[in-house]
């Protein structure tokens, strides 16, 4: 062994790999494993055979794969009476999706525009109400919004679905865009109403496409939240809309003779694909947008 | 006078807080204007609510015989400069320019004809396809002016344009400012903090405090008779030497006099004042001479020792010890000062200024 007590420090800083770090990484590994294994037994169950899956073993990769309940689960999955699979859920889930996700993340950040540049008189109260009601358990709204949308005929209706979403995304919206547009800086906006810009030219032209970051954050948190949304599509979407939640648990729930774990896992999955490729794909858009916003107004 | 900008009884309030109250402006068409003053002072504050940026309390703003108190910005033909440039990111130089000609629907040749002379103004022709990002402070700051210039209108605004810029740039921007003023003729109205900025620029100098105007002067007069205690003290660098003393009668000719320090008065400053009277003596660096004893009655002799010795290249800034007071002279710089010697030196009377010591105004 050489014995270097004579080495200088010079250029890069050596990397030593200590027991702490191996400690570290172990635990890493653990966690990644304990988080993946349900999703792994999900995939491997929705693969098998219902003999299958009677005598073997839960971890056992399937000695014969099969989509045939990938196929069950899509297209002929019973819920009650009815027997189309979940497609019917995915298609109904878009429907609330996408008006909801545009109105309240369009809502959330024309309200966060008006209240961080604009200061209404009452800006301050309108904030403080917002919050309160994020803070209030929303099971406590359900009752009277059910009153008042069918006072007004929406209960059970497209339109009445879309609106609840809207309506308790707006709180969060609102905050989202107020806290990153309170942090751009206000000569901006000043430049901008010299240039002889109005309340929309400003918002469409200077503060929208700068808000590409904070776009990407709400778009993400609106789309997994409404997807995941199973108690206002239970109550207020009406039979017509159900969304893909709400199927789901009505094929899982319906027990006709033995449980088909295999389609409840292929229709669980199904339903999850919406979320999972958004965290994907977006990921990395995410740390990204996080990050711009964290470095740049 | 040709009024281009007027403020009437102006009162800006922040809550139950008046920021500014009861102000009153006038600006020249075509002078520069410079609102010089302490971070707080309000001068902002004014600049914004020419522009129409703030809510005035009460008080009416005039801007070419146009009363626009309750007018939008875009129609009160200003132009404004920020601090922070303010550019939209998103968009190149080009866009940067013509974005208020196409808010207001110019037609395009009309833009480009009012952009390229802006871009040839401010010599920013190779910058135009690019992003602000890739701009140097400098260049980002002329993008800014160019943005008011686009606009052809009457009154320019600067809201401490220079501030984020290395000193270098600032001192050539400074001219460029100065050298646009006298070739465009508009109304400038100058926000700064730097005095230098401020006494190089302006055809008139506000220098302001608490929201109120202290001095409304060319620069040379703010410079050489500062209305009182403040202007002398926020204008220099190094600043004014203050004493405090009183007035005595001594052989018939008036004498200041500050704990055994005694500087006779010169002929034209000495009826103002009575003796017994408690007054403040303001001499500016420059107008202390070390070495010499005095020789005309316009100067009064005095000793002291030297502290430190500060070269600054053009002459040397040297503090001089007497009594319990510490004093700035401004020097030759080609002679040294040593630490510790003592040296008579005079002050130059004529250009002395005497505060009254309880209300601070100028005697």
């Amino acid at each position: 062994m050489t014995h270097t007590a004579a080495e200088t420090p010079r250029g890069p800083k050596p990397q030593r790999m200590t027991a702490g770090r191996i400690g570290l990484y172990a635990f890493l590994l653990v966690s990644a494993v304990f988080f993946l294994l349900p999703f792994y037994v999900m995939l491997v169950t929705s693969l098998k055979t219902m003999p299958e899956i009677q005598h073997g073993s839960i971890f056992a990769l399937p000695s014969k794969a099969t989509i045939e309940p990938w196929i069950v689960a899509w297209s002929k999955a019973c819920t009650g009476a009815n027997c189309d699979g979940i497609r019917v859920g995915l298609l109904n889930s878009f429907e609330i999706l996408v008006p909801s996700v545009i109105l309240s993340i369009g809502l959330g950040a024309i309200n966060g525009y008006a209240l961080s540049f604009w200061r209404p008189k009452a800006g301050n109260i309108v904030l403080t109400t917002l919050l309160l009601g994020a803070f209030i358990p929303y099971q406590v709204f359900i009752y009277p919004l059910v009153r008042m949308l069918s006072f007004v005929s929406l209960y059970n209706t497209l339109p009445g679905i879309v609106i609840v979403h809207t309506i308790f995304g707006l709180p969060i919206m609102t905050l989202l865009f107020r806290n990153y547009y309170e942090a751009m800086p206000a000569d901006l906006f000043r430049a901008g109403r010299v240039d002889g810009g109005g309340f929309w030219t400003i918002f469409f032209r200077l503060i929208l496409p700068m808000s590409g970051p904070i776009l990407v954050v709400a778009l993400i948190l609106q789309v997994t939240g409404i997807w995941n949304d199973f108690l206002f599509g239970l109550i207020f979407a009406g039979r017509q809309h159900l969304p893909m939640t709400v199927q789901l648990n009505n094929v899982v729930n319906t027990t006709m003779g033995t449980k088909a774990y295999n389609v409840n896992m292929a229709a669980t999955i199904l339903t999850a694909l919406v979320p999972l490729v958004v965290y994907f794909v977006s990921g990395r858009w995410f740390v990204r947008g996080i990050a711009a916003g964290a470095v740049k107004g | 006078m040709d009024t281009s900008v007027a403020v009437r009884d102006l009162k800006i309030s922040y809550g139950a807080l008046d920021v500014i109250k009861d102000l009153q402006l006038e600006i020249a068409r075509g002078e520069f204007l410079v609102l010089l003053g302490p971070s707080g002072c309000g001068k902002s504050t004014l600049l914004n609510a020419i522009a129409g940026l703030i809510d005035v309390a009460d008080g009416e703003v005039w801007i070419s015989g146009r009363n626009v108190t309750w007018e939008e910005p875009k129609d009160r033909g200003i132009g404004m400069v920020f601090q922070s440039y303010a550019l939209y990111p998103q968009m190149s130089v080009e866009k940067n320019l013509s974005f208020s000609l196409r808010v207001a629907r110019h037609d395009r040749a009309d833009i480009e004809r009012r952009v390229a002379r802006a871009a040839e103004i401010l010599q920013i022709e190779p910058l135009l396809k690019r992003k602000p990002a890739h701009l140097s402070g400098g260049q980002r700051q002329r993008v800014a002016i160019g943005r008011a210039l686009v606009r052809d209108v009457d009154v320019f605004l600067f809201d401490e344009p220079l501030s984020n810029l290395d000193a270098k740039l600032r001192v050539d921007l400074r001219v460029e400012i100065k050298r646009l003023h006298q070739r465009l003729e508009n109304t400038m109205i100058y926000v700064t903090h730097d005095q230098i900025e401020a006494l190089t620029l302006a055809d008139r100098i506000a220098v302001m405090k608490g929201g109120v105007i202290q001095q409304l002067d060319d620069p040379l007069t703010i410079y050489n008779r500062p209305k009182n205690r403040f202007v002398a003290e926020f204008i220099g660098s190094p600043s004014m030497n203050f004493f405090e003393g009183s007035i005595l009668e001594k052989d018939g000719r008036r004498v200041f006099d500050a704990d055994g320090m005694k500087v006779p008065l010169p002929c034209d400053l000495a009826p103002k004042v009575e003796p017994g009277r408690a007054v403040s003596l303001g001499v500016r660096p420059e107008h202390i001479r070390i070495g010499e004893m005095g020789t005309n009655s316009d100067e009064a002799a005095l000793r002291g020792t030297i502290d430190i010795e500060e070269p600054m290249g053009p002459d040397t800034l040297v503090w001089i010890r007497t009594g319990e007071r510490t004093l700035a002279a401004r020097c030759p710089a080609d002679a040294r000062y040593p630490p510790g010697q003592t040296v008579p030196f005079v002050f130059d009377m004529r250009f002395a200024s005497i505060f009254d010591a309880k209300s601070g105004e100028r005697l």
